[in-house]
Parts: C-alpha cells; structure tokens; sequence
C-alpha cells in the first residue's frame, strides 16, 4: 500500500509551500469507509491512508478554492481533473497531482453480503486474494469477486496527469469493457423496462449520487429548481426514473465512470448502468472518452457533419421509400 | 384497440424549429393539408436548444410520444444548431430505449421549409405508431 510514500510527499509538499491544501483520505467510520481529508499542516499528513475502500472522488473537492491545492489522484479522479481543465473550472498550475496506479476498489455491499453482515474488524489483501476477519470467522475471497462494479470495467488505472507518481504503472484492461451493457441490450424493452422500475422503486431522491459526482457542479441543480418543480417527496411513479434519466444525460461526454455515484447511494441503486451505457455509445459513436486529454473538447459541444443519423425518422422513412421504389 | 373505443386519442408534442419545421407546418396549413390533430405544435428558435428536460416535461406532463424536428445537416439558420442537437438527440435516444422506454415514444425528424408533404406524412406515421403502442403512463407525473 502506498499509504507511507502518499504522507511523505504530502508533508513534504505542505513544507516547501508548494502547496496549501493536500486532499486525501483518511479512515472512516468502519474498517470499509474512507472519508476526505484536508491536510494543511504537514504535521497532520499523518492522517492520510490509501487502502481499498477509497471509493470517492476527491476531484469534486478542488472547485471553488482560492490555494494551490496537492490531491491524491487515481486513474479516474485524474481524469475528473482534466474535465475540469477542459471546462474552464481549475487551471493546471494551481493542481499539484499525486498521482497513485490503483488496483480497483472494494465494493463494501458485495463484502457486507459476502460475510453474512458480521461485523468485520480487519481486512488483509494479498496478491489477489482478499483476507476478511472479525469475532470468530476468517474468510478468503479473490479480489476480482468483491471489486466494485466500475472498477471491474475500468480501462484507465493509471492517473493521466500527475506531478509525482506514486509506485509503478499498472498493466491496463484493453479488453473491450461494458460486458453487462451489451448483455442488457439484448433483453426485451418490457423487461429493461421492468428491471429499472424496480430498482428505481429503491430511490429515496436524497441526491447523494449527485453530490458525490465530480460533475454535477452546477450552482443550481435541476433537482433544486422550483419552476419547473420536478420532483415530489415522497417521489411518485416516475420520479426517480427522470431524475436518473436526466442526470445521467446531464453527465454524458464528462462522465469518467469513477463510480463515486454507484457507492454512495445509501439503498445499494447501480447507477453507473446508466453512465456506462452512454460512455459506451460515446466511444462507440464519436470515438471519444473523457478526461484523457487536456486538448480535446467535450463530444457533445462539437459535432461532425458526417456523425450518424440513422435515428431520425425522416431518414428512415426516406430509406424505405427507396426500397419501395427500387 | 381496446383503448380507442374508450375515447383514448394519443397526445403528441411537437418541437419544431422556427426556421423550417415550423414553416413546413405553416405550409401545409396554406397548402389545405390534413395532419393529425393528435400533434400539438411548441415552436423553438432553432431545435439546438430543446433539451432532454423539456422532453421529459412533456411527457410527465401528459404527453404520449415527444417528436423534435429542424432543419436538415447543413441547413441549419444558425449554422450549426441542429448539429449539435443531433449528437445529443442520439445519445438521449438509445439511453431512453437502453432504459425501458418503447423507441416510439421518441422522435427525430428533419424538415425543411418546403417540405409540407413530409411533414404531414411524418405526423401520421408518428400518431399511427403511437396509436398502437396506447397510452404511456409510467412517467406520467400524478398531482393529489
């Protein structure tokens, strides 16, 4: 674990000035939670930890801050740091970026089922195998079994910008992601339909996927608007399905699948279906993912004039009065 | 049909740009053109700026089927409008089906100013396909 190195470049950087602020984790509530940690004296970088539970994005902390800011950043908060740039929110010069290779994190919920819900005091990883202990029980299990969703599919472990790299470059996951999109597509409207009703009927609108998400940075959230009112508490039929629906809209083209949505909903709803789905479209389509390149803008505030239309109605009813004619 | 012997008429909404869709639309009111009266007509400055929300409104608000039309690639008044809308329209689109939703609910369609005959054929093809699908109720919004 690169927890020593991430506190010694962090107190070092806090030292020399380089930096005000260092944004990091620090242990949570349970042995399965981290929580952000801002560091401003070097004497406190102690605190800092990088385990396996690091589940947030810490990019969503660097907006609105007037300091140079040091973050610790995986493959997916770097890429939430270049979205910014790209957006005209952060400049690069004000970033110093600790950059750390990450091996996919744990989903809590997978290990909680997993254990039949005891209480687990102590959690041990070794090359593949995840060791979990509590009063009376250890148990053993691979890592690819009790990794998070977006981790599984992750393409990008390895931060795209940094100013100091902790540890070596990780092996990245070439094979074509998006596995369990594709086997939806298959299915039947009814039953896609039904599937998310479902597990829309879970969603309480607490927003906290909102909250977590380094993109939803708008000073006015639509969920917060009063004209028009969108949502009603308790949500009514429907509700939920328009909130995921255009929040997930909302993030297409800026969406770095970091799952920090999917893990702190609080009823356990797999959101990232929903952004994987239009990150598979966008690469698929417009050759584009996000947050790889400082240079290139986001895919939906350019076009091309040759992009696919196959979806347009009148196309498709010119296309069958050819083959009438023909 | 079932539905439509219980006075069940499909309510579609209709964004059209001002600059063709909507002059189609005007054309073939001048031309004595039959469309459905099932289409009621919200006319936009450029179909660039309807958004996923305003879609989504008109469906919680009652709406059966939502059908977004502008100019072609290329024809845009300005410029590049319905460039962009296409992009995003795409995208919006295969997400709505990937969720559930009939992909008839849901249409594109490029009309130019002239083109009054095909937006009257658009219009029926759209209100006859939604016509079998019935009544969309799911999003509608309920108000006590």
């Amino acid at each position: 674990m690169p927890t020593e190195a991430i506190r010694s470049i962090a107190a070092k950087a806090l030292e020399e000035k380089r930096v005000g602020l260092v944004i990091g984790f620090t242990p949570g509530a349970s042995p399965l939670i981290t929580q952000p940690a801002f560091i401003e004296e070097s004497s406190a970088a102690g605190k800092l930890i990088w385990n396996d539970f690091c589940v947030g994005n810490l990019a969503k902390h660097l907006l609105r801050r007037d300091k140079k800011i040091g973050i610790i950043a995986n493959g997916c908060a770097s890429r939430n740091i270049v979205v910014y740039i790209v957006e005209n929110q952060i400049k690069r010069e004000d970033i110093y970026i600790i950059g750390v290779p990450c091996q996919g994190m744990l989903d809590r919920r997978k290990i909680k089922a997993l254990s039949g819900r005891k209480k687990i005091k102590d959690i041990g990883t070794e090359s593949g195998r995840v060791i979990l202990s509590g009063d009376g029980f250890t148990k053993e299990y691979s890592r690819r079994e009790l990794l998070r969703e977006s981790c599984l599919y992750c393409r990008h472990k390895n931060p795209v910008i940094y100013d100091v790299l902790i540890g070596e470059l990780t092996d990245e996951n070439k094979e074509t992601a998006d596995q369990d999109i594709e086997l939806m597509e298959t299915q039947s409207t009814e039953e896609r339909l039904e599937h998310f009703r479902t597990i829309f009927d879970r969603c309480t609108l607490c927003y906290a996927c909102r909250n977590a998400c380094p993109v939803c940075y708008c000073p006015t959230c639509f969920t917060d608007r009063t004209d028009p009112k969108w949502f009603d508490k308790p949500p009514a039929s429907g509700d939920a399905f328009t909130f995921h629906l255009l929040r997930a809209m909302h993030c297409a083209g800026r969406c770095t699948d970091c799952g920090a949505c999917e893990s702190a909903c609080p009823v356990g709803i797999p959101i990232t279906k929903l952004t994987r789905k239009l990150n598979k479209d966008i690469r698929t389509l417009y050759n584009f993912e996000a947050g790889l390149s400082i240079e290139t803008p986001s895919p939906l505030s350019v076009y091309d004039m040759e992009d696919p239309q196959d979806f347009i109605l009148t196309e498709e009813l010119k296309r069958k009065a050819k083959t009438i004619t023909s | 049909m079932d539905k439509k012997s219980q006075g069940w008429e499909p309510k579609i909404i209709a964004f059209l740009c001002n600059w063709c869709s909507y002059a189609a639309a005007d054309l073939a009111g001048v031309k004595r053109l039959r469309y459905p009266q099932n289409v009621r007509i919200v006319r936009v400055p450029c179909i660039g700026s309807v958004s996923p929300y305003f879609i989504l409104f008109a469906l919680r608000q009652g709406a059966d089927a939502v059908i977004v039309s502008g100019c072609a690639p290329g024809d845009c008044h300005y410029r590049s409008g319905n460039l962009y809308a296409r992009r995003r329209f795409q995208l919006f689109k295969n997400l709505f089906d990937f969720m559930g939703m009939e992909e008839d609910r849901l249409h594109f369609a490029w009309i130019s100013a002239a083109e009054a005959e095909l937006f009257v054929k658009t219009m029926q093809e759209v209100t006859d396909r939604v016509r079998t699908l019935g009544p969309l109720t799911y999003l509608k919004k309920s108000r006590p």
